[in-house]
């Protein structure tokens, strides 16, 4: 028996040799990533995992990096920004030379103190504007920060000469920070908020908040929300036939929001990235090409939409890939190359980044669409 | 049970066995791990006091804990205060409000104050999320400082796990003297029938409230440790979820142990980390394991020893046949 058991240690110990002696290339570099893939917001991490995995197969299968490989390590954060903590620490300690993720605000802020700690890059895919601002020199952004999508709305809102508006935003990370910069960017387009109602993440009816808007002064209802919530919205408004226009955020822009209000979506409009409707944009648009790569590939591996928040992860990608083939791939100098990224035309938008601005986007970032038809028109 | 002398040496054992814990993982990341197994030991520990002595359920107990941690940080990072007042504070609040809320929600048994319970948990976590200006809201609260002491930060792992496990530590020791005394005996006769408790003398209805505020405090000591290791906290951390997962540390580890929860909480925050490697597989994993744990060990890690015996026994005997 002992026997026995001796050679069978010797026998492995030597394929363990032989293995390791064989391969010889250089090892890959490791990216890390962090993704809300379970959780109430899995819903922006199931894309963000798939498509990073997605660019590193596609890096990787081009022949990798200056010849080496890349390997991407992807952690489950489940939207707890404990775990979030806990696993970055430990992407850190196994050597990773960049993070991309979290995928929320929350988890976002809770690993920043870890990525400055170890002085490692962290592009976040979370839209949060306290993410970046102050600037903080190891973490970058690609989400667009969502003033920009409240500046696209209450462009459209001036151009039709409405003044006053009711908001209705849902009581998450994503809500509040929308109402926080609705709220300070109204006095800027000299629009009134005549009434500011939010509603819960899980509720199922929002017919309360749409009576009292009804009876108010408002011209127009901005709501500010995920997946379900402003479609019950939407589907509430209609029933209450409610007059006014209905402005939606870019958290609703893909297919998935039209299918679950159904006819009640018509007319709606709403700021989105160009990857709704990239097949629709002129040629000579900058980031029709990235669109175009990134949603074909997505359909042919997952058979689903490629929505913006795979997106985010798209772009991260893309970013570190172009910084380690400029500058290297250790933790500096990719940092060092990411801050002087420019022009790059992503899927989120046209990247700039410089030592004063880690996110990059204007408010160019953003198109205005419109529900025609049970699909999305440009709105010119 | 057993003596207080085993007790103090069980006790010492543990202790030294923290201490020197650090040189088999340092630099690892696993001490950062370590640091949460320590906060939730003391979370497992408050509960189980409440749970496995007085039998008393609780689901909120994740609300204390996120009181605490928003107390001790919207003080200190809003307001200035030092993190070792801001702790006080929060523990002295947090007391209050368990006492208060203790009295009413204690009159009801089994399922009833579950869902008492879990109401509370509910209530303050909508509070967390809904009141923007004060917690930041759903997008976290930032900017909490370190806890300092003298002209040292405790701004690593290794201070903070040397920090946590002293409270921990005390926690345990506090928990095991107060389970071996005349109100642990006093907990354990409610648990069995307060009504007979009753007649013997025992205030059941004070002791209960008692204990479900000394819990409240330890769970909000231990929020406060949390908020100024972590410098940042969310609501997320403070849910529905986080209660049950305390509950399940306290049954894994064995209900009326105080070692027990120690066990308990230190396999459900390690096990996520070895699972990882199941990729997503690692929740079904994590699933299972449990399951086929409460089934076969109903008494909880604490009982491995006296699973284990009978076995050991067997193959003893195996072998003096064939010898």
């Amino acid at each position: 028996m002992v026997k026995k058991t001796a050679d069978g240690l010797i026998l492995l110990a030597t394929l363990l040799i032989l293995s390791t002696g064989t391969v010889f290339a250089a090892p890959p570099i490791k990216i890390g990533g962090l993704f809300s893939v379970t959780g109430p917001a899995s819903f922006l991490g199931e894309p963000e995992r798939n498509t990073a995995q997605m660019v590193a197969d596609q890096i990787n299968a081009a022949g990798g990096i200056k010849g080496r490989k890349v390997e991407l390590i992807a952690y489950d954060t489940q939207g707890d920004a404990t775990k979030a903590v806990q696993a970055a620490t430990r992407l850190v300690k196994e050597g990773v030379v960049a993070i991309i993720g979290p995928s929320t605000t929350g988890d976002s802020m809770a690993v920043i103190p870890v990525v400055e700690r170890a002085k490692i890059p962290l592009i976040s895919c979370a839209a949060g504007i306290k993410i970046t601002e102050p600037v903080k020199p190891w973490v970058f952004k690609t989400a667009q920060n969502d003033y920009l999508a409240v500046a696209r709305i209450y462009e459209d809102l001036v151009q039709r000469k409405m003044t006053r508006v009711a908001l209705l935003t849902v009581s998450d990370s994503f809500g509040s920070s929308g109402r926080e910069q609705l709220k300070a960017l109204a006095s800027r387009y000299k629009i009134t908020i005549v009434s500011d109602d939010t509603y819960g993440p899980k509720d199922t009816d929002m017919t309360p908040q749409l009576t009292k808007i009804r009876s108010g002064q408002a011209q127009a209802l901005i709501c500010w929300g995920t997946n379900p919530g402003p479609a019950i919205v939407t589907r509430n408004a209609r029933q209450l036939s409610l007059k006014i226009p209905l402005y939606m955020s870019h958290g609703v822009s893909s297919k998935k929001f039209i299918a679950l209000a159904g006819d009640a979506s018509e007319g709606i409009v709403l700021p989105s990235g160009r990857v709704l409707v990239a097949d629709l944009l002129p040629k000579s648009d900058k980031q029709k090409k990235s669109l175009l790569a990134f949603v074909q590939e997505y359909q042919k591996r997952f058979k689903a939409e490629g929505d913006h928040f795979g997106g985010h992860a798209w772009d991260a990608m893309m970013l570190l890939k172009g910084a380690m083939e400029r500058g290297g791939a250790t933790p500096a100098a990719i940092r060092a190359q990411l801050e002087k990224t420019r022009n790059f035309a992503g899927i989120g938008g046209v990247f700039n980044f410089s030592p004063t601005d880690h996110s990059g986007l204007t408010k160019d970032a953003f198109v205005l669409v419109q529900v025609k038809g049970k699909d999305w028109v440009l709105v010119k | 049970m057993g003596s207080e002398r085993t007790n103090l040496l069980k006790f010492l054992l543990f202790s030294g066995s923290v201490l020197v814990a650090p040189v088999l993982f340092s630099g690892g990341y696993l001490m950062n791990v370590l640091v949460f197994v320590g906060i939730n030991t003391m979370l497992a520990v408050a509960l189980n006091l409440l749970l496995g002595y007085a039998g008393q359920i609780s689901l909120g107990q994740a609300a204390f804990f996120g009181l605490g941690a928003y107390i001790s940080g919207v003080a200190t990072a809003t307001y200035g205060l030092n993190p070792w007042a801001a702790m006080g504070c929060a523990a002295a609040i947090v007391g209050l409000i368990a006492f208060a809320i203790g009295f009413p929600i204690l009159k009801l048994k089994g399922h009833y104050l579950a869902m008492a319970t879990l109401g509370f948990g509910i209530i303050v976590y909508i509070a967390f999320n809904e009141t923007v200006e004060l917690t930041g809201g759903p997008s976290g609260l930032t900017g909490i400082p370190y806890f300092t002491a003298g002209t040292v930060q405790f701004d690593s792992d290794m201070k903070n796990y040397y920090l946590i496990w002293g409270f921990a530590l005390m926690t345990i020791l506090l928990s095991v003297n107060l389970v071996n005394s005349r109100i642990g005996r006093a907990l354990r006769a409610i648990h069995d029938s307060e009504v007979a408790a009753r007649v013997m003398g025992v205030n059941a209805r004070l002791l209960k409230v008692q204990i479900f505020t000394l819990s409240a405090v330890i769970s909000s000591v231990a929020g406060s440790l949390y908020a100024h290791t972590m410098t940042f906290i969310s609501p997320a951390s403070f849910g529905f979820n986080f209660s049950v997962e305390l509950l399940t540390m306290v049954v894994i580890g064995g209900l009326g142990s105080v070692y027990g929860s120690f066990l308990g909480a230190a396999l459900l925050t390690l096990l996520p980390e070895f699972l990882r490697t199941f990729q997503d597989y690692d929740i079904v994993a994590y699933g299972l394991l449990l399951i086929l744990m409460t089934m076969y060990m109903p008494g909880g890690l604490v009982r491995i020893p006296s699973f284990v015996s009978p076995i050991l026994a067997k193959i003893k005997a195996g072998v003096g046949k064939h010898a």
